[in-house]
């Protein structure tokens, strides 16, 4: 782009080079104390009124909907859903998928995105992989309860048990057991460890009391030594690492579930990428459906700028269209192979009883975001804010169709069922969109919801060699001109 | 009974920007002192070479840890379900080895290709787990009270303040010239930092 470049001036050394300037991650030249001040302003000062507002009938659905839904499934049975024997698999499963998809975007940004020094993520990732945590919470609701008699859950941990029967190792649902909460431990592990250090400048801002404290507990005595930093920044480049593989294997295994079995609609390759682009496309849209009123309500306009939302929204216009290509491959296989099972299972999604839901999800998924090709809707926060309902909605019905419409029409004629949910499966679902609220809710008010630290690490100030640059009248061009012509020699 | 001795930690010294920290820290190194360390509120790029200091090896232990994690997976799956283990005497009977004929794959060696996701998971766990704990004992913490907690201007470590501390047990500390050398190479507030010694 012609406006972000800055032409050079010539020097003596070497030719006219032009400087590409980058787009400034933190607007209104912030000092290092105001971005302390306004981060820790959010958890310091009294929340605002729509905090109230929110947290109150959050918590009240949380607690109706989780608690008294579980009341209800745990002293009944699983009966209370409205699964029948050919449709075993419901909201249950289908909000499982949900939630743990909505945790991806998280991962994705601390991780994937620091390993490709995307400094853009340090704004969000924060509030992305908290939202990761609470995600997975509320995703492990669901496989932990439709085991039936959820007192004998513990036969999923490998352990031996009094039948001497050990779990069936080979079985993707004992699979996603190991990468469930191996994702929700070491999601867990990188977001305190990335927290440290501002729990420690929390501390370090609080009068002596309680409270101080428990922020000094938590920040384990973090003194911001570099000898501390050192150690500690390779301990966050390890656990990037370890994280990238372990989000795409997550998901991969959530499809294997489903790809593993010999289930028309279900049996296919495309599983495992078609979930993971659409885990993070979800999981995207969440991270904007929540950031964008809470950068508005705290004021984190100068940290949280609309670059962060362009590129959000590119993003999810990325992931969308993957997904919208794997629904119509998906499509066509099942068509073009003529498997005629697979065909018929396909013909019922697309024309069946089922075809809303088919529809909700094309139209959520694969329509609504194309709008981001264009720069006004990327920057029009109302249809930002549209699209990403849209595609938290869209996500949902992908999940739905995948398993009921399936599930609804398998190889006997005799199973053939219409699946409808039951009050309760609606109840536990609206309450761990509460729970998931209220604790995010929380979150803002104890946590620092941005990451100070890495925020300011993103500052041009903060480059050792700041001063020798900016001191100097050309700006360090003659600098960068020089070491431009020493490669191009080097180069012959 | 009641009086309680001072015995000092050390100088601490505040320098104005990041820039500035990272050229003291290079003279620091170059003066050959070896107990100190720079604080700031956020890594800064290369400090570590400025300061002499070498790579962490918290790699190594992640490696052996995820190393771990592999293997406990491998074990936990084949020793309960195939007869990969069979030639150790009396390890069938103590975890009940029960070899599960399931999905049609076989009990020996070759079905080893269905324990990947549980290997690669707990491989994962381990080194993750590794990374938790490896790093609290590099850093030799949790430690919640430290002398520099007791300055009156170190709270601004983690806010805006970039510090050098160099401490009393160095071989090369003088109340005098350690005072004037930091002086000299930009520190401003130089401050004799103590702690109470029981």
């Amino acid at each position: 782009m012609a406006h972000a470049t800055t032409n050079a001036p010539e020097t003596h050394k070497g030719p006219k080079l032009p400087v590409l300037e980058r787009e400034k991650l933190i607007l209104n030249g912030r000092s290092y104390h105001w971005i302390t001040d306004r981060i820790c302003g959010v958890l310091e000062n009294k929340q605002p009124a729509i905090w109230w507002m929110l947290f109150i009938p959050s918590a009240i659905i949380a607690l109706i909907g989780v608690v008294g839904g579980l009341t209800i499934l745990v002293s009944t049975g699983v009966g209370v859903w409205g699964m029948t024997n050919t449709v075993f698999w419901g909201w249950d499963i289908t909000n499982f998928v949900f939630w743990i998809g909505i945790g991806h975007a998280g991962t994705l940004i601390s991780a994937i995105l620091f390993l490709t020094r995307q400094n853009w993520r340090t704004s969000i990732n924060r509030a992305a992989e908290a939202m990761t945590i609470f995600a997975v919470m509320c995703a492990g609701i669901f496989p932990a309860f439709h085991v039936g008699r959820v007192w004998f859950a513990w036969f999923l941990a490998p352990v031996p048990n009094a039948n001497a029967v050990w779990q069936n190792f080979k079985s993707p649902l004992l699979w996603d057991v190991f990468a469930v909460s191996t994702y929700f431990t070491i999601s867990l592990i990188f977001w305190y460890l990335g927290m440290v250090p501002d729990l420690a400048t929390i501390r370090d801002r609080c009068k002596p009391g309680l409270r101080k404290l428990l922020y000094g507990i938590f920040s384990i005595g973090w003194r911001g030594g570099n000898r501390q930093w050192s150690h500690y920044e390779m301990a966050y480049l390890l656990l990037a690492a370890l994280s990238t593989p372990l989000v795409l294997s997550v998901h991969s295994v959530v499809s294997f579930d489903f790809a593993t079995s010999v289930v028309p609609g279900w049996h296919t390759t495309i599983f495992p990428p078609y979930f993971v682009a659409g885990a993070i496309f979800g999981g995207f849209a969440m991270v904007l459906t929540i950031m964008i009123p809470a950068r508005f309500i705290y004021g984190l306009q100068d940290m949280i700028t609309m670059k962060h939302i362009d590129n959000m929204a590119k993003i999810i216009l990325l992931t969308g269209t993957i997904v919208g290509y794997a629904y119509l491959m998906e499509l066509f296989v099942a068509f073009y192979s003529g498997a005629q099972y697979e065909a018929a299972a396909f013909k019922y999604r697309l024309v069946g009883p089922y075809w809303w839901a088919y529809l909700a999800m094309m139209s959520c998924n694969v329509l609504s975001p194309q709008i981001f090709w264009f720069k006004w809707a990327r920057e029009n926060l109302w249809v930002v804010m549209g699209v990403c309902m849209c595609v938290n909605v869209g996500m949902w019905f992908e999940r739905f169709v995948i398993i009921v419409t399936t599930l609804a029409r398998m190889f006997l004629p005799g199973d053939w069922a219409y699946y409808k949910a039951s009050p309760v499966e609606i109840m536990l679902f609206v309450g761990t969109i509460g729970m998931f609220l209220a604790l995010f809710l929380l979150f803002l008010r104890f946590l620092p919801c941005i990451n100070i630290a890495e925020v300011k690490w993103t500052l041009p100030e903060s480059d050792p060699h700041f001063d020798d640059i900016h001191d100097h009248p050309d700006h360090g061009v003659v600098k960068e001109a020089a070491y431009q012509q020493e490669l191009a020699q080097a180069k012959h | 009974m009641s009086t309680t001795r001072k015995r000092v930690y050390g100088y601490l010294a505040e320098f104005k920007s990041a820039s500035s920290l990272y050229k003291a820290a290079e003279k620091v190194r170059d003066a050959g002192f070896k107990k100190w360390d720079c604080y700031s509120p956020y890594p800064i790029h290369g400090l570590d070479g400025a300061m002499g200091m070498k790579r962490s090896i918290l790699p190594w232990f992640v490696f052996f840890g995820g190393m771990t994690g592999t293997f406990t997976g491998f074990f936990l799956a084949s020793a309960t379900q195939t007869n990969v283990w069979s030639w150790v005497p009396g390890l069938a009977k103590a975890i009940e080895t029960y070899p599960t004929i399931v999905q049609a794959k076989p009990t020996n060696i070759f079905t080893v290709p269905a324990f990947f996701p549980i290997m690669f998971e707990l491989t994962i766990l381990f080194s993750g787990f590794t990374v938790l704990f490896g790093l609290l004992a590099l850093m030799k913490l949790p430690r919640l009270n430290h002398p520099l907690f007791a300055s009156n201007q170190f709270h601004r470590a983690t806010d805006d303040g970039f510090f050098i501390a160099v401490e009393a047990r160095d071989a090369k500390f003088s109340p005098e010239a350690t005072r004037s050398f930091l002086e000299g190479i930009g520190g401003t507030s130089i401050e004799l930092v103590e702690e109470e010694d029981s």
